[in-house]
């Protein structure tokens, strides 16, 4: 009996320090530097828009800047389900049109960059890829992104492209996607899988090769004829709770410094052709 | 922990207790009317022909029932041992086994690829052997079962552990040998706890996304299991989304229920309450 007693002493008193843990985030949550400013951003712009948010908060102080990062359908998703945002960024035109046709954004987007989409494969390569081609081999383990995530999209569209090339077969693409063995839900995770060597080519954005990631996978270029180049266009949220400061953010992100830090992140500036 | 159960008269439950219920049912039932509200019966029955539908619900079934056949196997053992013997490191075993329950999934998909991926500890030795998991439907069932075996274990060292002490006792007199005395006593025993932790484990192997798609990946017909269907129509196709997802809360719902129904109306098992000193259910 005693035993069984002190053991639920125990309980006790762990219970009591997890609430307590709780209530102690639960304040620091509410009290944190306000106000904040919700930047919803395509995965694939995440280390670009650390560095703007930081650029920001430099800029503006007392405003804190909250990055929601994912693909971008699930984005407009969350904002067509009523998700508190100032700031939307997307990697591709038809989710920001997605999101303009139920009159979800304030004003005209602004095309702020561009992207192109490269083959990745692990550092040790076990599937020896020497070139795009062998992409088709069959047992190659291919991982894109899934059709509703843009990247998933373009990668397609790619493949379809690549199979009009010369020097490809016609059928490169369905035998690509025969090799695929997973259809990821952002581009993140294609990344994730290539560069853990669990599969052996994915197909992501060359800003995702950061030079963190460069360490540990070999880039194969898609030929500029074959390749799609995606948009990545940025608005404010209507009825954002922070119009001024996403106005101000939207600004930083088009200025020639915005710009910089873009380009320094493996994305193409809007200026720029592909 | 001991059950002092104190007579108010039966019937009577306070008005604030009332009030705390009518919250929590509106706050839990809510959510699933609002997804049943949104799909017909007709509307189900012709969208579960659609091959993606069809397509994951089979994928589903098969690895939620391999799964949990798995864990029944190894977990039956391992809930006499642990309900039996004290040993050295039993806490810390317990401790582990109990982890996945409340360690977020994602988390867990990721040590299985550090452990079971092509590169991972023991999924270099698998390999040799010509064994790949991540990717198949073979690693589905494994993230499946490292999710829910702690779900069928609790309650079936509970189980174990509620046995009746002079039964055993009477039938070790008549000298009958342990494995006699497990199968003939404890198992009859125990069985109530053991379908009643059978029918959690396949419910959570059901339900299991994260562990899945981190470790497994997300391909239909091979790892694409119903939760990670949903998640993935929810932005392309809404209509398929809430079929899916009507049909897992029902088969989640049909589970819970029999487990409810099983030990007291199936097997006319009394609850515990009668055995001295025994360790409540859960």
């Amino acid at each position: 009996m005693s035993h069984r007693r002190s053991r639920c002493l125990a309980a006790r008193v762990v219970l009591g320090a997890l609430v307590s843990l709780v209530l102690v985030a639960a304040t620091s949550e509410a009290k944190g530097p306000s106000p904040s400013l919700r930047v919803f951003a395509a995965a694939s712009l995440a280390d670009a828009f650390r560095e703007i948010a930081r650029e920001f908060e430099r800029a503006h102080p007392g405003i804190s800047v909250q990055l929601n990062l994912a693909g971008s359908n699930q984005l407009a998703a969350q904002l067509e389900q009523g998700a508190m945002g100032d700031v939307f960024a997307s990697a591709d035109q038809r989710w920001m049109d997605h999101v303009g046709s139920l009159s979800l954004i304030a004003g005209q987007p602004a095309l702020f960059a561009r992207n192109r989409l490269i083959v990745c494969v692990p550092r040790t390569n076990p599937a020896r890829i020497e070139r795009l081609q062998d992409l088709a081999r069959p047992g190659v383990k291919v991982v894109i992104g899934a059709q509703a995530v843009p990247v998933g999209a373009y990668s397609r569209e790619a493949l379809e492209k690549l199979g009009r090339t010369q020097g490809f077969p016609r059928d490169f693409a369905r035998r690509v996607l025969a090799n695929v063995v997973s259809e990821e839900e952002n581009v993140k995770s294609v990344v994730g899988k290539v560069q853990l060597g669990e599969a052996d080519a994915g197909l992501v954005y060359r800003s995702d090769v950061t030079r963190a990631l460069a360490r540990f996978v070999r880039v194969f270029e898609i030929p500029d004829s074959a390749n799609v180049i995606a948009s990545y266009p940025i608005a404010v949220v209507k009825d954002a709770p922070e119009p001024a400061a996403a106005q101000a953010f939207v600004a930083l992100v088009l200025s020639p410094e915005g710009q910089g830090i873009v380009r320094r992140h493996g994305l193409i500036p809007a200026a720029e052709g592909p | 922990m001991t059950a002092q159960v104190r007579k108010d008269g039966p019937g009577w439950i306070p008005v604030a207790a009332i009030a705390a219920m009518g919250l929590l049912v509106l706050l839990l039932a809510l959510p699933f009317v609002a997804l049943l509200a949104r799909t017909s019966p007709g509307q189900l029955l012709a969208r579960l022909a659609e091959p993606s539908v069809a397509q994951a619900l089979r994928l589903s079934l098969v690895t939620s029932l391999a799964a949990t056949a798995i864990v029944v196997m190894l977990g039956i053992p391992t809930a006499y041992v642990l309900a039996t013997r004290e040993f050295r490191g039993k806490r810390l075993l317990e401790v582990l086994i109990d982890l996945p329950m409340v360690l977020p999934p994602t988390v867990a998909g990721f040590a299985l690829l550090m452990a079971f991926g092509r590169m991972g500890l023991a999924g270099q030795w698998l390999r040799v052997l010509g064994v790949t998991l991540p990717f198949t439907t073979l690693g589905v069932i494994l993230a499946q079962v490292f999710m829910a075996a702690p779900f069928f274990i609790a309650p079936a060292r509970t189980g174990f552990a509620g046995a009746d002490p002079r039964l055993l006792e009477a039938a070790a007199t008549l000298g009958a040998s342990e494995a006699h005395r497990f199968r003939r006593v404890m198992l009859p025993l125990a069985l109530p706890s053991l379908i009643a932790g059978t029918s959690m484990c396949a419910a959570r192997a059901l339900g299991e996304f994260g562990a899945t798609i981190t470790f497994a990946g997300n391909l239909p017909g091979v790892t694409q299991t119903m939760p990670l269907a949903v998640y993935v129509t929810l932005q392309s196709d809404l209509d398929t989304a809430v079929v899916l997802s009507v049909l897992l809360l029902v088969m989640s719902f049909g589970l819970l229920l029999g487990l409810r129904v099983a030990p007291g109306g199936w097997w006319g098992v009394r609850p515990r309450a009668a055995h001295p000193g025994s360790a409540p259910t859960r």
